[in-house]
């Protein structure tokens, strides 16, 4: 039996297998076996380190030398050098921006780019076992305050820790917690927002499947100190995996008198219950959330009155999302000074994204407020998929804007987002690629809203229908060049006059796409044209007749009977039946069809 | 199960349960069984998460190896569902990415008896915060 002592780590990411990963490998494999190593050393392809700018990676374990820029050619003396004198090659280790060579990856700040605070017990612990979250310091936040803090003194201390909510506004969560507490008014109540709904968004599902107990804790934390004995959990029943977590948590919580009667063995009392909602968008905000959660149509009325003066049953109630009641029991345990460390000075600690899109390393990550666009998709989220280039990013889901080339190096935090025409909305992070057409995009999000408008005020109803329509013209190529003054000026009008979030931000992806790709919307209006060639409607399909055999593959294959021709003559297709489906293309042996 | 009726009672329990999770925070410690964490997030799941974590208990018994298989949260890693991660006794965490039964089988064989390191590691690339 073969019992390696070392281990060559090659990193197999599409980026780094662009660049003769592959052949790294069979060099490395080729030099131990010159030194006769083969039996000792083990050479291994790995997933992408994510640090694809510095590519080809090889990291020596157990030391965790890390190697970078490595050709084929340097093998050799790694092989010499490292493994038989011990000795490191130098010119090979990463060097620091701020300067210095980096001995190992435990000193990497690449690697420090992620730190999990919500997402701490998230793939650690089994979320079905409240042991295990006890075993790591789980509902101690808790006993220390009910044994030894005041509710003011949490107040304050969550305050202090400058936490701020994580559903998209950003309101100070203290501030809410001290506004609930000060209401003298009974029964209070706590809620946690889990009605995650911006597409392609599932950082609060992770959590609650992950780590349900966290959210437990902080809302017991919660009640305790604006002075509520009842949480609900308004959940929307899409979530099934999150529920039944969710409801076994609740279950083994009481049974160890973490909740119910007498929470601790003190005279605090608090107990949780699930509210299941439908999947509206809308029920993400506050008042249609608890409007929904008391039996009624869910749709949003004007604030004032905040929740905290009247909310659910016409009662004081606190309302937070899953992420922003997962760091509470942090802020607690490791006190306000550590929690303000991280992050930006007005956007304190971290923020959990869920990277999806044109991007190779689709996932769920955290990281400090302040971490660069550029840092989060080419770094962490490993560069664009394809070796594609890099278009725009939409961060906020259908409320947010999309962000280009240009603010790639804009820290992320609630108010930088905000001033370069996004937000940071709950965490959804939307990778575009060379290939994605931003109006398709606009209309894409504008699609959602009007999908999900509870249809209350006209401007909403009524505004974003026609957005969208004008939208579906410019891409069908059918729209003039007052239309695009036009679609500017309801934009505004609705982001105006609209009564509730949905509403007001749902010109947004409109309004940043046309800031940004002010020329796409010009070439689809004017010329007629899709420059990143995925507008259907905008696309011919020709056949190019030096290449044409006539061999009527693609006349067979079409299915509308656009394409007519003798055999063994050129071909032509009726643009007027044409549904430009592609059939032709795929059809066609000699490249005879060409797409314009 | 009794309640916990104060602090001191969670102080004394969680130092029963340390134990459980201690082996994954410190991987120098003396047990002699193997970890396996399961991603079981819905991705995960949708991925086929579960089929593997049936298949390595039921392998792991047949073949006689002593390990610890427990379901946990989303990981991260998406692109690479369904992923699991392995601690043996005294070893780093090692997460592997993209596992079928194939490949948890290669796991097992390869990598939990005879410690060779098998092709679809996932480098780690956050701090947890313990470190800070």
């Amino acid at each position: 039996m073969t019992r390696y002592k070392m281990h060559l780590l090659v990193c197999g990411g599409t980026g780094c297998r662009a660049s003769a990963a592959d052949s790294i490998t069979e060099s490395l494999k080729e030099s131990l076996q010159e030194h006769n190593l083969q039996d000792e050393v083990q050479v291994i392809m790995t997933g992408c380190f994510g640090f694809c700018e510095k590519g080809p990676i090889v990291k020596v374990l157990p030391d965790n030398t890390f190697y970078t820029e490595v050709k084929p050619d340097d093998t050799g003396e790694i092989v010499e050098e490292h493994l038989i004198k011990g000795r490191q090659v130098d010119r090979l280790l990463y060097e620091a921006p701020e300067g210095g060579k980096v001995k190992d990856s435990k000193h990497m700040d690449f690697y420090k780019k992620q730190i999990r605070i919500a997402l701490r017990n998230c793939g650690f612990i089994d979320p079905e076992n409240i042991d295990e979250y006890i075993a790591r310091d789980g509902y101690f936040a808790l006993g220390t305050v009910l044994s030894e803090m005041t509710p003011q003194q949490v107040i304050d201390q969550v305050k202090e820790s400058g936490l701020r909510g994580r559903g998209g506004g950003g309101f100070p969560a203290g501030l809410k917690w001290e506004f609930a507490y000060k209401n003298q008014e009974q029964p209070k109540y706590v809620v946690c927002n889990a009605d995650e709904g911006d597409p392609g968004a599932f950082m609060d599902r992770s959590i609650l499947e992950g780590d349900p107990h966290a959210v437990l804790e902080a809302m017991a934390i919660c009640g305790y100190a604006t002075g509520a004995d009842k949480g609900l959990i308004y959940i929307r029943a899409e979530y099934p995996l999150a529920i039944k977590r969710l409801k076994i948590a609740i279950e083994q919580a009481r049974e160890y008198g973490m909740l119910g009667e007498g929470v601790f063995g003190t005279d605090f009392n608090f107990d949780v219950q699930l509210r299941y909602g439908a999947g509206a968008f809308v029920c993400g905000e506050e008042t249609a959330l608890i409007h929904s959660m008391e039996g009624e149509r869910g749709e949003p009325t004007f604030k004032p009155p905040f929740p905290a003066e009247s909310g659910y049953l016409g009662k004081p109630t606190n309302v937070n999302n899953v992420e922003t009641y997962a760091n509470v029991p942090v802020i607690i345990n490791k006190g306000a000074g550590w929690f303000k460390k991280i992050g930006t000075e007005k956007s304190t600690g971290t923020k959990v994204f869920a990277l999806a899109g044109k991007v190779n390393n689709v996932g769920l990550i955290e990281v400090p407020m302040g971490t660069t666009l550029r840092e989060v998709i080419f770094e962490i989220g490993g560069g664009i998929k394809d070796g594609k280039k890099f278009k725009a990013v939409q961060t906020g889901g259908p409320s947010g804007g999309c962000l280009t080339e240009e603010h790639l190096d804009t820290p992320i935090d609630f108010d930088n987002l905000l001033a370069v025409g996004s937000m940071m909305g709950s965490g959804g992070m939307i990778v575009m690629d060379e290939d994605d057409c931003m109006v398709s995009v606009a209309k894409f999000f504008l699609e959602f809203t009007v999908e999900e408008s509870c249809g209350k005020c006209a401007p909403c109803r009524v505004g974003n229908k026609r957005l969208h329509e004008l939208l579906e013209r410019i891409t069908q190529g059918k729209a003039e060049k007052k239309d695009l003054q036009r679609l500017k000026n309801m934009c505004h009008v609705i982001a105006d006059t609209s009564l509730c979030g949905l509403g007001q931000t749902a010109p947004s992806p409109v309004l940043s796409t046309m800031e940004n790709f002010w020329n796409e919307y010009v070439a689809h209006v004017e010329d007629q044209r899709c420059p990143a060639g995925s507008c259907k409607d905008l696309m011919r399909y020709e056949i190019i007749p030096e290449n044409c055999v006539g061999c009527t593959a693609c006349a067979r294959k079409c299915p509308v009977g656009a394409i007519t021709g003798e055999r063994k003559q050129v071909h032509e297709i009726d643009q007027d039946i044409c549904i430009k489906c592609g059939a032709c293309v795929d059809a066609c042996k000699f490249d005879a069809v060409t797409i314009k | 199960m009794g309640k916990i009726k104060s602090l001191e009672d969670l102080k004394k329990k969680k130092q029963d349960l340390q134990k459980k999770v201690d082996l994954r925070e410190k991987a120098d410690d003396a047990e002699s069984y193997v970890q396996i964490k399961v991603g079981m997030a819905t991705s995960g799941i949708a991925s086929g998460a579960k089929e593997i974590y049936d298949f390595l208990v039921e392998a792991l018994e047949k073949r006689n190896v002593e390990a610890v298989v427990t379901q946990a949260g989303d990981m991260g890693y998406s692109y690479a569902e369904p992923t699991i991660e392995v601690t043996k006794p005294g070893e780093e965490p090692v997460v592997f990415g993209y596992v079928t039964k194939d490949k948890a089988d290669e796991i097992i064989e390869r990598y939990i008896k005879r410690g060779e390191l098998v092709d679809g590691i996932l480098p780690q690339n956050y701090r947890t915060i313990d470190e800070e």
